[in-house]
């Protein structure tokens, strides 16, 4: 931290220490992987020993090229931002976004399909469903909040990011975790927890990567120039002190020994799944909300040219949003073996819920007063825009959902996927899109995207997809509950389990053929991002003396 | 702001200090998101209500338990719920509806969240096991219109019977109440329980009740994951009796 004064040239405390701490680990991983007896276990050994060593080589030579002096705070009494990991996350979030809708249209093909699963036992619907939803909500979303959450950080508080190896050691670390659980899924290493699959060491170590992102993202506020902490701030630090919580109690395990990629979890049965949707639920409230509307607080206002609608509602809705969520987890457990009192609570606080959602629609949708009319000219600020509708539009029907008398149909039906999947696809995607469509012009100083009109392309092919997608689940997901309790005239019951099966079938190609142009959408998407980082006619010219903008 | 004498703080005003200092807006931040989870989830450790009392719940045996670790890496969770909901064509589907205190030694539980294939919470017993094998190889072989997944390398692949055993250990470590003499026969049950004629299957069926002593993959000359797995599914909802169980006993 501490800038040289001298011209010499030292190894820093930092990059010492980190260099130490990755040769042991390499040294650690190296004695577990000559002892393991698990293949697929002992094949993260070596990729942990691998990314040490590499770890350790890339430090020296960053450090053999780097100058004497650590790079400046300020150039010209301008912010000297920290571009470099924030433009790999990003990069990574595009590059885990297309391998994880792939998948999802893979497994949406399968269940369409069955003979896709090529009675394999790392192609299994089983397996790669996991492989999917971490790549979009971990992988894909967890970079966009990872390069987001830098690029706002440093922005909204005018200082360059806290921490000088830290930063990288953040978006690194977090991508080698994404490795590690999803190569584990395919190899059947899972502790069979949704949405918390990896199992103990892929947890530890995503923990230490928590931990340094949380207090380079703190020290950088901390050291912020303006007095204020930006909105969107408080939603990341909701967002990131909220997901350690959950993180740490829903995976409270013992491993079997430090030689075996098994672990036992600490709950069992109704506590467990307590816990689990204690997780469950608010991985999505914090990761895939108060982290999105973080996003939606600063790029919305940006791209708009606007200020924010209104503060007061943002402070209400904060507050209020970030208490009740917590709550929300047993309305995934209704009428179950959990006792009655937690589900009415559940309920109760998801209906709730309601107000403090709309309350963030509102203020992003408000935000566009007086620049409504960019919608037909700004392909991206219609994306964001459509986001925050599809926000309005999950967060009402989740509320719905939770009811119990809803939920006594809806529960283990796809009408929860496709809910699932209109704030996912809808309200996380395309407010992705839209800040990643900002951001690389930005962070590659380009005047603008390479094409507005293929922006367009993937916003009505998406909107296509998704369209589908949805509507495919309801009928699908309404038709089944309802097949489940029909009677006949006599008092039996009228289908078996598998006659409603086959009767999903054209929703189940319906919908793979939304998610297929989702997919399509996707990889519009990454062309024109590719073109727009490499070409040389949209540079912005460097100013004459002190560039704004510090190299990777 | 600092500079003016307002004549009275408004809450806006109070609130100022969240925004400006970092630390008391992550200690608000914690507090906030505390009360929910405590409020919910601390209450099932002490509430007695919150477990039934029944007859007839026992660990599973080291067999079941490795077919149940095969389950759970498999994903099975992800298609098939074990959870039976007090509803009528649920109990008339699947059985009577599930008890908590079923599923208390279910390290991690598997009530499962999607039903793209049926409950299994009380399979056990419903189908036989050449049935359960032909339907695991191929699914669609059995029932046409299925879109489960087959899983002929289950019958293939040789179960590693030293990870069940340890796995054993660390489930009494957190609560499961296995005896010392289960854990020590634990290898020894394993084994006895895929072969009836074993001489060690009595002394294992004493160990756990209700247990089923058979081969169960077809295939004496190995032991297989399938064995293991088809001896979990098999004993699915099958410890309680529910001709037995009184759900009154359990008002409070």
């Amino acid at each position: 931290m501490a800038p040289t004064m001298t011209g010499r040239k030292t190894l820093g405390a930092g990059e010492g220490s980190l260099a130490v701490f990755f040769a042991l680990f390499a040294l650690l991983w190296l004695f577990i992987a000559s002892k393991t007896t698990d293949a697929a276990y002992a094949f993260h050994a070596w990729l942990f020993v691998l990314g040490s060593i590499v770890a350790v080589v890339a430090i020296f030579k960053r450090y053999m090229a780097r100058p004497a002096e650590a790079p400046p705070q300020e150039i010209d009494g301008l912010p000297n931002y920290n571009f470099g990991p924030i433009k790999f996350a990003s990069v990574m979030a595009m590059f885990w976004g297309i391998a994880g809708f792939l998948v999802g249209d893979i497994i949406a093909w399968q269940l369409a399909f069955p003979a896709l699963n090529f009675d394999l036992p790392w192609t299994n619907f089983g397996r790669l469903r996991p492989l999917h939803t971490s790549a979009v909500i971990f992988a894909f979303g967890g970079n966009v909040l990872l390069a987001t959450s830098f690029y706002v950080v440093q922005r909204t508080c005018r200082a360059r990011l806290a921490g000088d190896l830290s930063p990288w050691f953040v978006v690194l670390g977090y991508n080698f975790f994404i490795l590690v659980a999803g190569t584990g899924y395919l190899l059947g290493i899972t502790q069979g927890k949704e949405y918390a699959e990896p199992e103990w060491y892929a947890d530890l170590w995503l923990t230490v990567v928590w931990v340094v992102y949380f207090l380079v993202f703190v020290l950088t506020v901390a050291k912020r120039k303006e007095p204020h902490i930006f909105v969107a701030n408080w939603f990341y630090i909701a967002f990131i002190l909220t997901i350690a919580v959950l993180h740490l109690g829903n995976n409270a395990t013992v491993p079997v020994s430090i030689f075996s990629p098994k672990s036992v979890i600490v709950w069992s049965g109704v506590q467990d799944a307590m816990f689990q949707w204690w997780y469950g639920h608010n991985a999505v409230g914090f990761f895939l909300t108060a982290g999105f509307l973080a996003i939606m607080y600063y790029f919305v206002p940006k791209r708009a040219n606007r200020p924010i609608y209104s503060y007061r509602l943002s402070i209400i809705h904060f507050w209020a949003l970030i208490f009740l969520y917590i709550w929300a987890g047993p309305h995934h457990l209704h009428y179950t073996a959990l006792p009655d009192w937690a589900q009415t609570l559940g309920m109760t606080f998801s209906v709730m819920l309601w107000m403090p959602s709309w309350g963030g629609m509102i203020n992003g949708l408000m935000t566009l007063q007086g620049a409504w009319d960019k919608l037909r000219t700004d392909p991206v600020l219609r994306m964001m825009v459509v986001s925050v509708a599809f926000y309005g539009m999950s967060t009402f029907e989740g509320p719905l959902m939770s009811i119990k008398a809803v939920n006594s149909l809806s529960h283990y039906t796809d009408w929860t996927i496709g809910h699932v999947h209109s704030g996912a696809l809808g309200w996380v995607g395309y407010v992705s899109f839209g800040a990643l469509y900002c951001l690389y012009p930005w962070l590659w100083n380009k005047r603008d995207l390479y094409s507005a009109k293929l922006v367009n392309w993937h916003f009505w092919l998406s909107t296509l997809g998704i369209v589908l997608y949805v509507s495919a689940m309801w009928v699908s997901g309404i038709m089944q509950g309802l097949m489940w309790r029909a009677y006949t005239q006599l008092g039996f019951l009228e289908y078996s389990f598998v006659e409603t099966v086959a009767a999903m079938h054209p929703y189940y190609v319906i919908r793979a053929i939304g998610g297929l142009l989702f997919v399509v959408g996707s990889l519009i998407m990454a062309w024109n991002l590719w073109k727009t980082v490499t070409s040389q006619a949209l540079a912005i010219p460097a100013r004459p003396a002190g560039a704004a903008v510090a190299a990777a | 702001m600092a500079t003016e004498t307002p004549a009275k703080k408004s809450l806006w005003d109070r609130h100022k200090i969240f925004e400006t200092n970092i630390v008391v807006l992550m200690i608000g931040c914690l507090l906030m998101v505390s009360v929910g989870g405590l409020v919910e989830i601390a209450p099932l450790f002490y509430l007695k209500s919150t477990i039934e009392k029944v007859e007839g719940m026992r660990p599973y045996s080291p067999l079941e338990l490795a077919g149940r670790a095969i389950y759970v890496r498999e994903g099975c969770y992800n298609c098939h719920s074990q959870m039976v909901r007090p509803m009528r064509d649920e109990v008339e589907r699947y059985g009577p509806y599930s008890l908590a205190a079923e599923s208390m030694y279910d390290h991690p539980f598997q009530w499962g969240s999607k039903r793209t294939g049926p409950d299994l919470a009380r399979v056990g017993g419903k189908y036989s096991d050449e049935w359960q094998r032909a339907h695991l190889a191929n699914p669609r072989s059995i029932v046409p219109d299925s879109i489960m997944p087959g899983y002929p390398f289950l019958l293939k692949a040789e179960l590693d019977v030293d990870k069940a055993v340890a796995e054993m250990k660390v489930h009494r470590l957190l609560g499961v109440p296995y005896t010392d003499d289960q854990i020590k026969n634990a290898m020894v049950d394993l084994k006895a329980q895929v072969n009836p004629d074993d001489p060690n299957s009595d002394a294992m069926l004493k160990r756990y009740p209700k247990a089923q002593v058979r081969d169960f993959d077809g295939n004496p000359e190995k032991l297989t994951e399938a064995d293991a797995l088809i001896a979990y599914m098999q004993m699915l909802g099958t410890l309680v009796d529910f001709k037995l169980y009184d759900n009154k006993a359990n008002l409070r």
